[in-house]
Order: C-alpha cells, then sequence, then structure tokens
C-alpha cells in the first residue's frame, strides 16, 4: 500500500495540480491587494495634496520688486522684473549660457518670473530678493553658499551651479492671480 | 463542537438573564432609519449638505467642527467653486507677518472651519459654564444602545453609532419637567440626555431653516438631516469602507473556497484513496 | 482523517546550486524544511482547535505590519495624539483601514488566543512533557496584556487617559515603595506626556519581544512534537503526517476562515468591540461615567474589584494568571485529554462559563448584585485550580485510552463509513 501511495504522489508532485494553482494565484492577487495600502500609505496624504497648490495675488508687487513665497515646503521668487531687467536678459547670447534657455522659454508674460528660489547646487537659497541683497553680477541673484550667479531670467551664468533656477509648474488664473502647482 | 456551542449558549443566556434582572438600562432609543445604515448603506450626499446647512446655520454658533476642512466639503457633492465659496466666507488667523503681527484673511479650501469661540473658557463665558462640545465626532462619541443584549442583536445589524441617540437627543425635548423634578437654573428638560437636563435649549424646531434644495423642514427632517451630517464628519471613510468591503468578503469567500478545496486535494493524496 | 497514511521523513535535498550554496552556509532553509515542511511529523489527527496557534502567529504579523505604517503618522504627544489619529482616519492613504486593522486585530489576537489556551486546558497540553512550552505561552500572554494596555492609551481618548489612571494606580497598593512605583511609572504626577511617550516606546517594543518568545514557544513544541485530541504519544510513523503539506494546507484554509471573521469586524462594526467615549479627547478634569478596560481584560478587572481590600484586590487579580504556571503540577491525573475524562470534562465547561461569568461583571458596575457574583465567580476560578484538579485527577475514573493513534483513527474511518 505504502509503495503504491509514494507512486501516486511522486505522480502528483511533477504535474501541478489545478486546484493548487487556481487557490495559489487568488492568494497572489489577496497579496498584492494586501501590500498596496502598506505601500500607498507613505504617499502624500489628503491635507498635504491640499498644500499642494497655491494661489498668489500679484496685485499688491511693484514693478521691480521681488517677493517670496512658499510651495510644497520650498521658497518661489516671484519677480515684476523692470523693462530693463527683460531687455538685459533677452540681450544674452545662448552661447554664453552653461544652461542654455532662452528667457522666452523661461515666463509665460514676459515681466512675471517665477522660479523655485533652491540653487541648482547644493541647495541654498540664493539672495537678491531684498532691495539691500546682493545680486551678483549679472544683476540676478547670488547663492552665498559657493558663488553661484543667476542673472535676470534666473538663469545660471558663474559658479559651481550646474542648471537655471527650476520653473515651478504654474498658471494664470487671471492677469493677477497665479496657481502655483 | 457541540459542547462548545452548547456552554457557549448557556453562558450568554446566564449574562442576558442577569443584565434584565440586575441592569438599569437607561431611557429606551428607538432605532431610525438611515442612508448609510447596513451592509451596502451609503450617504445620501443631498441629506449631508442640507444636514450641513443646518450646521452653519443653527449649531455653528456654539459648536465647533475642527476636524473638517473645506476641502471636505468636495466628498459630499459640492463643487470645487462652491467650496471655494463657502470658504471664502469664514475668517481665519494666519501670520505672523513680515511685521510679527497675526493678520485674517478669508479661509481658503485647506483650512479647517474655524469654531466660534476662541477657546474652551471663551466657549463657557458665553453659554453659561457649559462647554458646547466639538461635534466632528459626537456621532461615535455616543451609544445608541446599551447591555449585552443589544450588543449580540446589533451582530446583525452592526455599526449603530450614536445617531439615534443624537436624533432622540434633538428631538425629545419637552416644555415641562415632568411631576416632582425641579430645572436647575438655564437647564432644559430631555429625557434621552442623562440625568434629564440638559444645557443646550432645544436647537431644532419646525422651519428653523430655508433648505437650499427646496425639502420641507419639519423637525424630524433637520434631525434626520443634521445627524446624517454629523455620522459623515465622525465616519467620511464610511462609503469607501463598505464598498471595500463587500469586495473584500467575496474575495475572501472565494479564496476561502479555493483553499478548502486545496485542503480536501491534500487529504485525498495523503490518506492514498 | 487519513487512516492508511504515514509519515516518511524526507530530507531536505535541494537540486539548484544557488540553494545548496545557501544552505551550506546558513541553514536556515533546511531548518524551514525540517520543522514546518515535509521533513517534520505531526500527528496525524489533528482537529480544527489546532488552527488556533497557527491564526496568532498571522495575527502578530497583521498587528507589526499595520502597526510599523501606523507608527509612520502618529505622534506621540498628549497635545497631538488624539488629533494624529483622526488625521490617520481622514487623510492617511488607506490610513481608516490601517487603523481599523490595527485595533480589531488587538481583539482578534486576544480571541485567537484564548481559544488557543483554553484548547491547551481541555486536551492536557499544559501536562508533561510540555510544561516549559506552557509556561513560555503565559509569558506570551502577559507580554500581549502589557502590549495591549499601552497600545490603547496611545489614541489619548478618555478611556485610554482613565483606564490607565485606575491601572496604574493600582500599584500604589504596594507596600512602602507603592507610591515611588507609581511615580516612577508616571514619569510624573499623573498620567501626561511622559506616560504617554515611554508607552509609546514600550509598546513599539515589545511585540518584537513577543516574536522572540514564539520562536521559544515553537521550538519547545518541536522537541516532544504537538499533542493531539486523543492525548496519547505517538508511537511510530504510523501515527504521524508531514506537516507540509497535510497542515500547512490546513492552516492556510484555517487562516481563510479566520480572514472573513476579521473582515466583518474591520469593514461592518470596526468599533463594535470599542468604547464610544474613547473618541472624546482625553480629560483629566473629568471622569467617564464608567471606566471599563478593553474586553479581554474583564475577568481580571472582575477579579480586581471583587476584593473589598485595595492590595488584597491587586494580589488576587496577580495570582489568577500566575496561578496558570503551576497548572501542570496542580493537575494529578495521569490523563492528559478531556475526551477521556468524564468527570473533568464538566469542570473545564463550568470554568468556561465561570470565565464569561467573571467578564461579564467585569463590564459592569460594581454595584448590588454584580459585587456578590463577582466574588462567587472569582472563588470559584481559585477553586477550580487549587481544589477541584488536583482533586479530580485522583477521584476520576478515566475511560480506557485508545492503544494508538492510527488506530483509534482506523476504527473511527470505518464506523463512518459503515455508517454511510
Amino acid at each position: 500500500m505504502a509503495t503504491v501511495e509514494a507512486d501516486k504522489e511522486h505522480e502528483g508532485a511533477t504535474r501541478r495540480d489545478f486546484i493548487y494553482v487556481a487557490a495559489g494565484a487568488v492568494g497572489a492577487v489577496g497579496v498584492v491587494a494586501v501590500a498596496w495600502p502598506l505601500i500607498d500609505q507613505m504617499n502624500p496624504s489628503a491635507d498635504v495634496l491640499a498644500l499642494s497648490s497655491t494661489e498668489v495675488d500679484l496685485s499688491p508687487i511693484e514693478e521691480g520688486q521681488r517677493i517670496v513665497v512658499k510651495w510644497r515646503g520650498k521658497p518661489v521668487f516671484i519677480d515684476y522684473r523692470t523693462p530693463q531687467e527683460i531687455a538685459a536678459a533677452r540681450a544674452v547670447p545662448l552661447s554664453e549660457l552653461p544652461d542654455p534657455a532662452t528667457d522666452e522659454e523661461r515666463v509665460q508674460k514676459p515681466q512675471w518670473l517665477i522660479m523655485i528660489g533652491v540653487c541648482t547646487h547644493l541647495g541654498c537659497i540664493p539672495k537678491g530678493n531684498k532691495p539691500s541683497d546682493a545680486r551678483g553680477d549679472y544683476g540676478g541673484w547670488f547663492c552665498p553658499c559657493h558663488g553661484s550667479h543667476y542673472d535676470t531670467a534666473g538663469r545660471i551664468r558663474k559658479g559651481p551651479a550646474p542648471k537655471n533656477l527650476v520653473l515651478p509648474d504654474y498658471k494664470f488664473l487671471d492677469d493677477h492671480l497665479i496657481k502655483i502647482g | 463542537m457541540k459542547k462548545t456551542f452548547l456552554t457557549f449558549g448557556v453562558a450568554v443566556a446566564l449574562m442576558l438573564a442577569g443584565g434584565a434582572v440586575l441592569a438599569a438600562e437607561g431611557g429606551h432609543i428607538e432605532k431610525q432609519q438611515w442612508a448609510h445604515r447596513g451592509f451596502t448603506g451609503q450617504f445620501d450626499k443631498a441629506q449631508l449638505r442640507r444636514g450641513f446647512q443646518i450646521y452653519r446655520e443653527i449649531c455653528s454658533g456654539c459648536h465647533s467642527l475642527k476636524y473638517i476642512a473645506f476641502r471636505n466639503l468636495l466628498d459630499i457633492g459640492y463643487s470645487e467653486a462652491e467650496a471655494k465659496a463657502i470658504a471664502a466666507d469664514y475668517e481665519v488667523e494666519d501670520g505672523p507677518d513680515d511685521e510679527g503681527e497675526m493678520f485674517t484673511r478669508p479661509a481658503r479650501l485647506s483650512d479647517y472651519i474655524p469654531g466660534p469661540f476662541a477657546n474652551d473658557q471663551a466657549a463657557r463665558a458665553s453659554n453659561n459654564g457649559a462647554l458646547p462640545p466639538d461635534l466632528s465626532l459626537i456621532v461615535k462619541a455616543r451609544s445608541s444602545a446599551h447591555g449585552l443584549k443589544a450588543w449580540l442583536l446589533s451582530l446583525l445589524d452592526p455599526d449603530r453609532m450614536g445617531e439615534d441617540y443624537v436624533f432622540a437627543l434633538l428631538t425629545s425635548y419637552e416644555d415641562e419637567p415632568p411631576e416632582g423634578v425641579k430645572l436647575g437654573d438655564g437647564m432644559n428638560y430631555n429625557p434621552i440626555f442623562p440625568g434629564g437636563q440638559i444645557a443646550m435649549a432645544p436647537p431644532l424646531y419646525e422651519e428653523a431653516v430655508d433648505y437650499d434644495d427646496g425639502t420641507k423642514a419639519t423637525l424630524d427632517q433637520e434631525a434626520k438631516d443634521v445627524v446624517s451630517f454629523l455620522t459623515w464628519t465622525a465616519e467620511p471613510k464610511l462609503d469607501a469602507r463598505k464598498r471595500l468591503g463587500f469586495k473584500t468578503m467575496i474575495y475572501l469567500i472565494i479564496l476561502t473556497g479555493l483553499l478548502y478545496a486545496a485542503y480536501r486535494r491534500v487529504r485525498r493524496k495523503v490518506k492514498g484513496h | 482523517m487519513a487512516g492508511n497514511a504515514a509519515f516518511n521523513p524526507t530530507k531536505f535535498n535541494p537540486k539548484n546550486r544557488v540553494v545548496i550554496w545557501f544552505d551550506r552556509q546558513l541553514p536556515i532553509l533546511s531548518l524551514i524544511y525540517s520543522s514546518v515542511g515535509p521533513g517534520f511529523p505531526a500527528p496525524k489527527n489533528l482537529n480544527y482547535w489546532w488552527n488556533f496557534g497557527s491564526l496568532a502567529g498571522f495575527v502578530l504579523v497583521v498587528q507589526m505590519a499595520t502597526g510599523i505604517v501606523l507608527a509612520m503618522h502618529y505622534t506621540p504627544d498628549a497635545a497631538l495624539a488624539f488629533s494624529s489619529v483622526e488625521h490617520i482616519m481622514r487623510d492617511v492613504n488607506y490610513g481608516w483601514l490601517l487603523r481599523y486593522l490595527h485595533s480589531n486585530g488587538a481583539s482578534m489576537f486576544f480571541i485567537v488566543v484564548y481559544i488557543h489556551i483554553f484548547r491547551g486546558l481541555y486536551y492536557g497540553s499544559y501536562k508533561a512533557p510540555r510544561e516549559v512550552l506552557w509556561i513560555l505561552g503565559l509569558v506570551i500572554y502577559l507580554l500581549m496584556m502589557a502590549t495591549g494596555f499601552m497600545g490603547y492609551v496611545l489614541p489619548w481618548g478618555q478611556m485610554s487617559f482613565w483606564g490607565a489612571t485606575v491601572i496604574t494606580n493600582l500599584f500604589s497598593a504596594i507596600p512602602l515603595v507603592g507610591d515611588s512605583i507609581v511615580t516612577w511609572l508616571w514619569g510624573g504626577f499623573a498620567i501626561d506626556n511622559p506616560t504617554l511617550t515611554r508607552f509609546y516606546s514600550l509598546h513599539y517594543l515589545l511585540p518584537f519581544i513577543i516574536a522572540a518568545v514564539v520562536i521559544l514557544h515553537i521550538w519547545a513544541l518541536h522537541i516532544p512534537g504537538s499533542n493531539n485530541p486523543l492525548g496519547i504519544d505517538v508511537k511510530g510513523p504510523q501515527d504521524q503526517v508531514a506537516f507540509h503539506p497535510y497542515y500547512t494546507a490546513k492552516d492556510l484554509f484555517g487562516i481563510g476562515v479566520f480572514a472573513i471573521f476579521f473582515a466583518y469586524w474591520v469593514f461592518y462594526y470596526p468599533n463594535g468591540m470599542g468604547e464610544a467615549d474613547n473618541y472624546i479627547p482625553a480629560n483629566p478634569m473629568v471622569t467617564p461615567a464608567h471606566i471599563v478596560p478593553e474586553w479581554y481584560y474583564l475577568p481580571f478587572y472582575a477579579i480586581l474589584r471583587a476584593i473589598p481590600d485595595k492590595l488584597g484586590g491587586v494580589i488576587t487579580m496577580f495570582a489568577s494568571i500566575l496561578i496558570l504556571f503551576v497548572l501542570p503540577w496542580l493537575d494529578t491525573s495521569k490523563v492528559r485529554s478531556a475526551k477521556f475524562r468524564p468527570i473533568y470534562r464538566q469542570f473545564f465547561w463550568i470554568l468556561v462559563i465561570d470565565c464569561f461569568i467573571l467578564g461579564y461583571v467585569g463590564a459592569n458596575p460594581p454595584e448590588g448584585m454584580f459585587i456578590i457574583i463577582s466574588r462567587l465567580a472569582t472563588a470559584y476560578y481559585f477553586l477550580h485550580f487549587l481544589v477541584i484538579l488536583p482533586l479530580v485527577g485522583l477521584v476520576e475514573k478515566p475511560r480506557p485510552l485508545p492503544e494508538s493513534i492510527s488506530k483509534a483513527v482506523l476504527e473511527a474511518e470505518t464506523a463512518k463509513t459503515a455508517q454511510a
């Protein structure tokens, strides 16, 4: 009796029974279904997502003034550029730029320059927003940590930073109201 | 197995008998019909919006709703524009500004509904020393039934929270206390409230609000609507929970059936016939 | 049943070169094979009451997984704890599900463990040579009680606060050093933030200690092997089957049934075993009308309050658990399984009823008839272990034990086919 059973079991072992495959497959689906909430809970929660976009009223900003707003935990520079600043940015040949980009590509309306105020070198916040701040050699912003100079379009001109100041996603809800994010 | 059930039954019977003899169970709270009750119950969002209207026009004078943000209103059927407009009607504190001053600004979707008082002491000062509780969780912080018998019966109609209690409270005010009961200063008689005397004056009455959706505002309707709303504020994920529960149960029943079949197969092979 | 089956132990014999290389250096795969795999013999007649050990292990894993992710969002500060739990329930993706799994999982853990313990009481699993196994199980139970107690404090609701106040105050009953101990436990002069933060730390730690003791528990089990419903020793391979696939398949099926039961609570009655008062933030100035611990502590709460003296109540309550440690030596019967112990069997069921009565009394205010019942039920509890068990073992005439497991199984099968 024992040998017959052993043979039968041997045969069975090489031919996977359908019911085991079915149960295993359905079980595997369950494992994935259980794993998903355990992983997804680490994604931003609803209250964090609610703060993932911010609206900024531009009307109190004067021409030539630069302000900083907080968005997703980072500073965003908003610059109401003077015509001189715009002209200076547009006069720069692309060949002079370590990270070439035209001024037109970096703004939606020429007088409003909106950028994330984090130096692309190692993450410090460049100076240049307050009238008393140093603005670097190109009239834009200057990062005091390692000496990166940005121009009036926020592009890197001199110093260790590899890229221009990053542009956030934003849109104009009307002439003086933007939504960032 | 039989012995197990028998013993369990005896134990339960003893406890029920004991409960009936010994326990002084409070006033019986009637069971109401609720859209969200039952294994497949879901909130009626139009009802929730009516309930929010009642909260805003009547309750918010004294009660805060601190766990609800204006963005949550999108979940009960308001559009983003409508919710933004509702938020903009409220002022919230922000700051300090660059001068170091705190300031107020209109609320945004991400803000929480501001309460009527700056702190508990201010609330008490305005309410004869009584503190109107925050209502976000009130429906889960109260129970509608007590005792073992009620609990055992609830297993077949589960998840009864404090809805029936709060509804009964709102609709059971009596003008005069019964014979021999002296009302404290400023108190109102309500047989549902433990002790019978409650500091809150009856907040609802016929036609207390003019519903935006035109529904007739009887006392019962108002109480139903606001309690449904408060059930949502206490358990905003109820809809999602029951929907996922249904899918999960189906899945588990199928999986367990397959696991049983697999087990039987294993047994047959091991048995050898 | 598996009347004709016999266990032919197979050895771990991998063909894959990587597996061979790895297992030679860290023989964990062969360990798994020989302890829960085709290499481990188990009695062939285990019934479904033997599923509850693996179910307990399953729930432990669920609690640890949900606990670790909940800890990513919870804030252990008296001013923020309650709100952080509401944040989890409302804003964290699937937070409501993780929270309800964890809170109901705690209840599930105790349901499963209580059944597991009573299985042991009925079938004599605590008797020689499994006394250390039994004791390790009790250590796990004590650790579970501590873990559950501290976990319930974390949401910082009214019951969290006041339940903790009542139970920690018990230690002041200890003469001379009681008050110092309580102050030490509290980290202050009342339950407050320092208490919360240390309970959080220990609540995170203890489950890992539990897991370690569970490993010892399984190790201690594997020396003599499992007991079985007949309570008689395994005589040879004809009494056994391989743990895998026989009991792995059965355990998986058991987990499936259990998951349905668990899902009912999580999805359809998530607050059914809880207290409404815990949805009120803790208020040190307002005591709830009825302070009740979670249901799994109720019998002990009843025993505590049954004794009118504070220190007496504390001692009696601890004694009711500690007495279980010496159970193997209190029970004088040489026969393990209640199946063959007609007198003991009746007293077993009376003990079960007594425990339910204690639990019921614990949920009610200590007034009137409840006081008398709690005292009678407490007295009976100790009577069972200290008087009845020793006497019954001596006086009882056990039913004749079967010759062997395989004979008994074969007889049962022929009887069944004869009926059919």
